[in-house]
C-alpha cells in the first residue's frame, strides 16, 4: 500500500532526529552460531527511540510496511517498517498501552490500555473512532478474521474478575456500539489473562495468562472446549502468545523459561524450547523454521552491572530441532515485545529500555545451517 | 499449673536449667530406649522385646564365705564397705539370705544400688520422668554395672573370690545349655566391591553435584558430550556431601550424624556414624578414620561455643575417641578473643597409614597417634604463640610458624619438626615479618613459605619466598624475591608432583603470572624463573593434577576468564570464558576440568566441562546449583618406570582408543541424523495437515472476509527484485574491544 500517513496531532520534529539510524555507532548486533562455528552475521540494527517508557507490544501490518509499537507511555506509535522513520502517534490513552492490532486492510487500529479502555483508531489520520470502556485495564486485543469482531481481555480489579470480551466491530464507526457479544470468565478471576487470540475461522478463542493454563473457548456457546495438560503445560505465568499466519499453530512464552508450540485446533503440544531466562515475548518466522524468544531477568532483579548477566538477548531457535541457533544482543533491559515482518526478512524487538530495534537480516542469516 | 511449678521447682533444685537442655543431645543408654520408639529401622530391628524388669540396679555377689549368725553382721559390714566405694547402696538394699535350718548364710547376697535423689522423685509428670531416666535410673544402672565390673574377681581372701553378676543376667545364664554346640558357620557373603567404579570400561570419572534438593552422581561421558546418570536422590544429605580422599566413600550429613555410601552398582549405605547435629566432617588421608565436628552456639554470647569432635573408624563405625570442650581449646584464639575453630581442627599427617593427627590450640600443638588415640609421649608440645601448622603431604613432618613477638625483639620463626620424635629438623628465623603462609608441594619434596615483611616505614608490606628442599641433606633454604619485590602476591600454587610453581603477582586488575622451577637442566640446585606472562586477567591458579597444564582463572571480579596454559611449552592453548564462574575443579586424571557457577549468584547456575586443552565439551544448567565434586581416584599402582614406558609407546595404545572414539562419534552422528530425520518427518506431517485444513476452510474464510478471495500474497502482486549497489563511503576503524 502507499503510505501517506500524517498524524495531525503528531510531533512536528524532523523524523531523522527521532529515528537514530546508528549504523555509524558501531553498535553491531550479531547472530552467533551457538556451536561456535564461525558463522556470524553482522546486522546493523535501526534503533528507534520514540517511547519514554518500556515497550509492551509490537505489531506489523499485513503488508509489512508499517510497524505499530505500544509502550507504557500513553501513545502507541507508528513507524515505517523499512527504515524506522516515525510516522506519527496515536494520542488519547491515559495509561500504559499493553497491546494493539491492526486490521487486514491497515485502516483500523485497536489498542488496549491500563486506562480501562480499548480504543479504535483510524490508522491514516490518527483519529479516535471509538472507545470501549471497561471496569479494569484492557490487557490484549485481537481482530478476528474479517475484522468484524475483536477479542479484548481485561484484568481483575476491585472485585471485577478478569475476563475475555468479544466486541462487534462495525463497518462504519458511526454504527459502533460498546456492547459485548460474549463475555468469558476465567476460572481463576484473580489471575491476569495476558493474551487471547482468535482460532481458525473465528470458531474458537485461545487464551493464556498468569494461571499457566492455555484454554480454548467456543465462540458460539462460550464454553470451555479444551485446556492444556498440567503435566506438559507451562509451569509459570504465560506472558505471550503468537499465532502462525494460517492460524494452524501458536507459540506461547512463559516465565518458566520455556516457550511451547501448540496445535491450535487440538491443543497438542508439538515443541518446547528451553532457555535460561524468563520469556516475555515470542515470535515465529513466517519464512524459515525459526522461532525467536525474548526476555530477561525481571527488571527489578537486575542487580549486576554487567549487561551480559541479564541475558537480554533475542534467542533464535530451530523450530523443528528445538535447538538454539544464535542470539541477537543489544537491548539494555529485558525484551518485552518481538515481531517478525510478514516477509520474514526483518524483525523488531522492543525492550524495557524504551527502544525498538529493527533488524534487517543479511544474506548470512538465510544460509544458517545447523 | 501445679505440675509446671513442680517441675520448675524441681529442676531448680536439681540445678537443671531448661534453656540449656538440648533435647536432641540427650542420648539414651545403648540397648535401652525407654519406650521411645526409634524411627530408625536398624535400631528397630535389633529391638528384640527387651523390657525393663526393674531389677537392673541389682547385682548378685557369689562366692561369699558361708558364715554363722554371729558373723553375719561382720560380713555385712565388710560388704557394705566394699560396695559403698563403688556406688550408693539403697537403704536396706543389701540382702544376704540365710538358711532357715542352719542359720548359716548361703554364700551369696543381693545388693541394690541407688542414688539418694531417687526416692524423692516418684510420682511426677512425664517430663520429670525423662529427667529421672536420664539422670538417676541411668545413674544407678551405671553404678550397678560399674560395681559388677569392678568387684568381679575381688579377692576377699584366698578361697573367696567374688563372682558378681547382674541380677537381670541370671535368667539368661540359667538357660545356657549344658552341652556345647559348635556355632554354625555362616556362609560367606562377599562384601560390596567398593572399587567397582574404577573398572569402568570407558575409563570415565564420576562427579557428584547438588542442586535444589537433589544430589546426583554422574559419569562424565565426554565422548557422548553429556553426563550419564549413576544415582540420584532427593534430600540425600542435609548440608553437603564429600568424597573420601581415595574416592571409596561418599559421606552425607544428617541431623543424627554422618553416613558413608558406596558400593558396586549403585550407592548403598555402608555405615553410619552417630553424632547429632554434625556440621563438618573430614577424612584421614588414607580414609581409615572419619572426624566429625559439631559446635553449639552458647546461650550467652560471651561464652565460647561448645565443640564436640568425634573420630570414627570408617569401616567398623566404632568411635575411636571423642573430644569435647569449649571452642577455645580447639583454636588459637584470634586477637579479639573471637575465633571459631578453623576446620579441619585435626590435621592429618601425610601418607596413607593415617598414623598421626595434630591439633593446634593456644601455645600448644597436640599430636595424637592412632594406635592408642592418645597424645604422643602423653603430652602436647608447648610452642609459645604458634599460629599455624602444616603437615608434609607425604611424611610425618610438621611445619610450624611462630610470629614475631615483643615488638620485634624476638624474631618470627618457621620450623620443621619430625614426628613422633619431636626433633626439630630445621628452623629459620625471620625478621620484621607480618605474616607467613606455608605451601607444601604435593610429594613433600619442597616447602614454600610466603613471607610478608614490613617495609622500613612499617606502613606497607612486601612479599618473598623461603624455599625448603626437604629431601636434600640438611634441608637447604633458598630465598626468592620477585623481580619487582613490591608486587603483591595474589596466588601461589605448586605443580602437583612436580618441581615448578606458579605465582600471580602485581596489581589488579591486570596482574602478572610467573612460573619458577626448583630444578632446571642448567640449574639443579637453585630456583630459576621460567617465564612471566604480563597483564593476565587472573586471580586463581589451578594446576592439572598431573602437572604440566594450568588454568589461569579470573574468578569473581574477572567474570570467569579462563586461560588454559601449557607450562612445558610455555604457550597458551586456549582462552575461554565461563561467565561468572565461581569454582574450578580438575578431574582426578587431569583429562577434563569442570567450571561451575554455584548459587552465590542467582543466575546461570550450572557447570561446564572442558577438555584439558580448553575445548568446551558440554554445558549443563541447573538452578540452585550448590556443589560439584569429582570422585577422587586412589593412586596408580603403576611404577614410575612402567608409566614412562606407556608414555613412550603411547601411539601403540592410543590406536585402540582413537578407533573407539571414532566409532562413537560415527554412531552419534548417525543417531543424530536419524533423530533429525524423524523430527523433520513429524513436522512435515503437521504442516501437511495444517495445509489441508487451511485449504478446506478456504471458502468459509472467504465468507468471513466479505468475499475477499485469497489468503496468498503472491497472487495479488507481481514481485520484482531489483538489486543495485551503491558504494557511498568506506571507512576503517580499529575497535578496541572494551573489557
Amino acid at each position: 500500500m502507499t503510505m501517506e500517513c500524517v498524524n495531525p496531532e503528531g510531533l512536528r520534529l524532523d523524523a531523522r532526529q527521532l529515528c537514530m539510524h546508528i549504523s555509524c555507532m558501531l553498535n553491531l548486533a550479531q547472530i552467533q552460531n551457538s556451536s561456535h562455528q564461525t558463522l556470524e552475521t553482522r546486522m546493523t540494527p535501526i534503533l528507534m527511540k520514540g517511547h519514554e517508557r518500556p515497550l509492551t507490544f509490537l505489531r506489523y501490518n499485513r503488508d509489512g510496511d508499517l510497524l505499530f509499537s505500544c509502550a507504557k507511555d500513553h501513545t502507541p506509535t507508528l513507524w515505517l517498517a523499512h527504515n524506522g522513520e516515525r510516522l506519527g502517534t496515536y494520542r488519547g490513552h491515559n495509561g500504559a498501552v499493553s497491546c494493539c492490532d491492526v486490521s487486514r486492510d491497515s485502516s483500523r487500529l485497536i489498542t488496549g490500555s491500563a486506562d480501562q479502555t480499548a480504543k479504535l483508531w483510524d490508522v491514516k489520520s490518527g483519529k479516535q473512532l471509538f472507545t470501549f470502556n471497561f471496569g479494569s485495564s484492557a490487557r490484549s486485543v485481537d481482530f478476528s478474521v474479517g475484522d468484524h469482531l475483536a477479542v479484548i481481555t481485561t484484568d481483575h480489579f476491585m472485585g471485577v474478575s478478569s475476563a475475555i470480551h468479544v466486541k462487534r466491530i462495525a463497518e462504519d464507526p458511526q454504527d459502533q456500539v460498546g456492547d459485548s457479544v460474549l463475555v468469558l470468565q476465567s476460572p481463576d478471576g484473580k489471575k491476569k489473562i495476558n493474551r487471547a487470540v482468535w482460532g481458525p475461522l473465528n470458531q474458537t478463542i485461545v487464551s493464556g495468562g498468569e494461571d499457566t493454563v492455555i484454554r480454548i473457548w467456543d465462540t458460539e456457546t462460550g464454553k470451555l472446549l479444551k485446556q492444556s495438560d498440567v503435566e506438559v503445560g507451562h509451569k509459570e505465568a504465560i506472558t505471550s502468545l503468537c499465532k502462525a499466519a494460517d492460524d494452524s499453530h501458536f507459540l506461547t512464552g512463559s516465565h518458566d523459561k520455556t516457550a511451547k508450540l501448540w496445535d491450535m485446533r487440538s491443543l497438542t503440544l508439538i515443541k518446547s524450547y528451553t532457555t535460561v531466562v524468563p520469556v516475555n515475548a515470542v515470535a515465529m518466522s513466517p519464512l524459515l523454521n525459526h522461532v525467536v524468544l525474548g526476555g530477561g531477568q525481571d527488571a527489578s532483579a537486575v542487580t549486576t552491572t554487567d549487561h551480559r548477566a541479564g541475558k537480554f538477548e533475542a534467542k533464535f531457535y530451530d523450530t523443528i530441532l528445538e535447538e538454539e541457533i544464535g542470539g541477537v544482543k543489544g537491548h539494555f533491559g529485558p525484551i518485552n515485545a518481538l515481531a517478525f515482518n510478514p516477509d520474514g526478512k526483518s524483525f523488531s524487538s522492543g525492550g524495557e529500555d524504551g527502544y525498538v530495534r529493527l533488524h534487517h537480516f543479511d544474506s548470512n542469516y538465510f544460509n544458517i545451517k545447523i | 499449673m501445679a505440675a509446671v511449678v513442680d517441675i520448675d521447682a524441681l529442676s531448680a533444685q536439681l540445678g537443671v536449667n531448661w534453656s540449656e537442655v538440648n533435647l536432641d543431645s540427650i542420648q539414651l543408654p545403648p540397648g535401652n530406649n525407654f519406650g521411645i520408639e526409634s524411627d530408625d529401622e536398624a535400631v528397630y530391628h535389633d529391638d528384640q522385646s527387651e523390657f525393663d524388669t526393674g531389677f537392673g540396679n541389682i547385682i548378685v555377689v557369689d562366692h561369699l564365705p558361708v558364715v554363722p549368725k554371729e558373723k553375719f553382721e561382720k560380713l555385712e559390714g565388710v560388704l557394705k564397705k566394699i560396695y559403698n566405694q563403688l556406688g550408693v547402696i539403697k537403704e536396706n538394699g543389701l540382702w544376704m539370705p540365710v538358711d532357715p535350718d542352719t542359720k548359716m548364710t548361703l554364700g551369696y547376697c543381693f545388693i541394690e544400688f541407688n542414688t539418694p535423689q531417687e526416692t524423692e522423685l516418684d510420682c511426677l509428670t512425664m517430663v520429670v520422668y525423662i529427667l529421672r531416666v536420664c539422670f538417676n535410673v541411668w545413674g544407678s544402672l551405671q553404678e550397678a554395672q560399674n560395681a559388677k565390673e569392678k568387684s568381679h574377681g575381688y579377692k576377699l581372701d584366698k578361697t573367696h573370690i567374688f563372682a558378681v553378676n547382674m541380677f537381670d543376667d541370671f535368667d539368661r545364664l540359667m538357660n545356657v545349655r549344658e552341652e556345647w554346640e559348635p556355632p554354625q558357620a555362616r556362609p560367606y557373603v562377599p562384601g560390596e566391591n567398593l572399587q567397582k567404579w574404577l573398572t569402568d570400561e570407558k575409563a570415565r570419572d564420576q562427579l557428584v553435584i547438588r542442586s535444589g534438593p537433589d544430589t546426583e552422581v554422574y559419569w562424565n561421558d565426554a565422548r557422548q558430550k553429556k553426563p550419564e546418570p549413576v544415582h540420584k536422590r532427593p534430600y540425600w544429605t542435609e548440608s553437603y556431601v564429600q568424597w573420601s580422599p581415595l574416592g571409596t566413600y561418599l559421606v552425607t550429613l544428617h541431623k543424627q550424624g554422618a553416613a558413608v555410601w558406596g558400593g558396586a552398582d549403585t550407592f548403598t549405605r555402608l555405615m553410619r556414624y552417630q553424632h547429632s547435629m554434625v556440621k563438618l566432617v573430614d577424612f584421614s588421608p588414607g580414609e581409615r578414620y572419619l572426624v566429625t565436628y559439631h559446635s553449639q552456639e552458647p546461650s550467652n554470647p560471651r561464652d565460647a561455643s561448645k565443640v564436640e569432635i568425634k573420630v570414627f573408624d570408617v569401616r567398623t563405625g566404632r568411635m575411636m575417641r571423642d573430644f569435647k570442650g569449649s571452642a577455645d581449646e580447639f583454636s588459637i584464639g584470634g586477637p579479639g578473643g573471637v575465633a571459631g575453630a578453623s576446620w579441619p581442627v585435626f590435621r592429618w599427617a601425610g601418607g596413607k597409614d593415617d598414623k598421626y593427627f595434630a591439633k593446634l590450640s593456644k601455645n600448644t600443638i597436640s599430636v595424637y597417634e592412632t594406635e592408642t588415640f592418645s597424645l604422643i609421649d602423653k603430652k602436647s608440645m608447648k610452642v609459645d604463640n604458634v599460629v599455624d601448622i602444616c603437615w608434609s603431604p607425604t611424611d610425618s613432618i610438621l611445619s610450624l610458624f611462630v610470629p614475631e613477638q615483643g615488638g620485634g625483639n624476638q624474631p618470627a620463626k618457621v620450623a620443621l619438626v619430625q614426628i613422633p620424635s619431636k626433633v626439630e629438623l630445621r628452623q629459620k628465623n625471620l625478621f620484621s615479618v607480618s605474616d607467613c603462609k606455608m605451601y607444601w608441594q604435593s610429594s613433600g619434596e619442597y616447602l614454600a613459605v610466603k613471607v610478608d615483611r614490613y617495609t622500613k616505614t612499617k606502613k606497607s608490606t612486601y612479599s618473598g619466598f623461603e624455599l625448603f628442599r626437604i629431601k636434600e641433606r640438611d634441608i637447604p633454604i633458598e630465598v626468592l624475591e620477585l623481580d619487582n619485590k613490591n608486587d603483591k602476591i595474589i596466588a601461589f600454587a605448586w605443580e602437583p608432583k612436580g618441581h615448578r610453581f606458579a605465582v600471580i603477582h602485581g596489581d589488579q586488575p591486570r596482574p602478572d603470572v610467573s612460573f619458577y622451577s626448583m630444578k632446571t637442566a642448567q640449574n639443579t640446585g637453585r630456583v630459576s624463573k621460567l617465564a612471566t606472562l604480563k597483564a593476565k586477567q587472573a586471580n586463581a591458579l589451578f594446576w592439572s593434577p598431573t602437572g604440566k597444564y594450568i588454568i589461569l582463572a579470573g574468578l569473581k571480579g574477572f567474570n570467569g576468564q579462563l586461560e588454559f596454559f601449557n607450562v612445558d611449552e610455555l604457550e597458551t592453548m586456549a582462552t575461554a570464558e565461563h561467565f561468572m564462574a565461581t569454582d574450578i575443579e580438575w578431574d582426578p586424571t587431569g583429562r577434563y576440568v569442570a567450571t561451575a557457577v554455584t548459587s552465590v549468584h542467582e543466575m546461570e547456575n550450572g557447570f561446564t566441562i572442558w577438555s584439558f586443552n580448553g575445548n568446551l565439551v558440554y554445558r549443563i544448567l541447573k538452578d540452585h546449583f550448590f556443589q560439584l565434586a569429582w570422585r577422587p581416584r586412589p593412586p596408580s599402582f603403576l611404577t614410575a618406570e612402567k608409566e614412562e614406558e606407556i608414555a613412550k609407546n603411547l601411539k601403540k595404545y592410543s590406536k585402540k582408543y582413537e578407533a573407539e572414539d571414532q566409532d562413537v562419534s560415527l554412531l552419534l552422528s548417525e543417531q543424530d541424523r536419524e533423530k533429525r530425520r524423524a523430527l523433520k518427518e513429524e513436522w512435515e506431517k503437521w504442516v501437511m495437515q495444517w495445509k489441508s485444513l487451511h485449504e478446506e476452510e478456504k471458502l468459509e474464510r472467504q465468507d468471513l472476509r466479505d468475499g475477499e478471495v485469497s489468503d496468498v500474497e503472491e497472487d495479488e502482486y507481481e514481485a520484482k527484485e531489483v538489486e543495485f549497489e551503491d558504494l557511498i563511503d568506506v571507512t576503517e576503524e580499529i575497535v578496541q574491544e572494551s573489557m
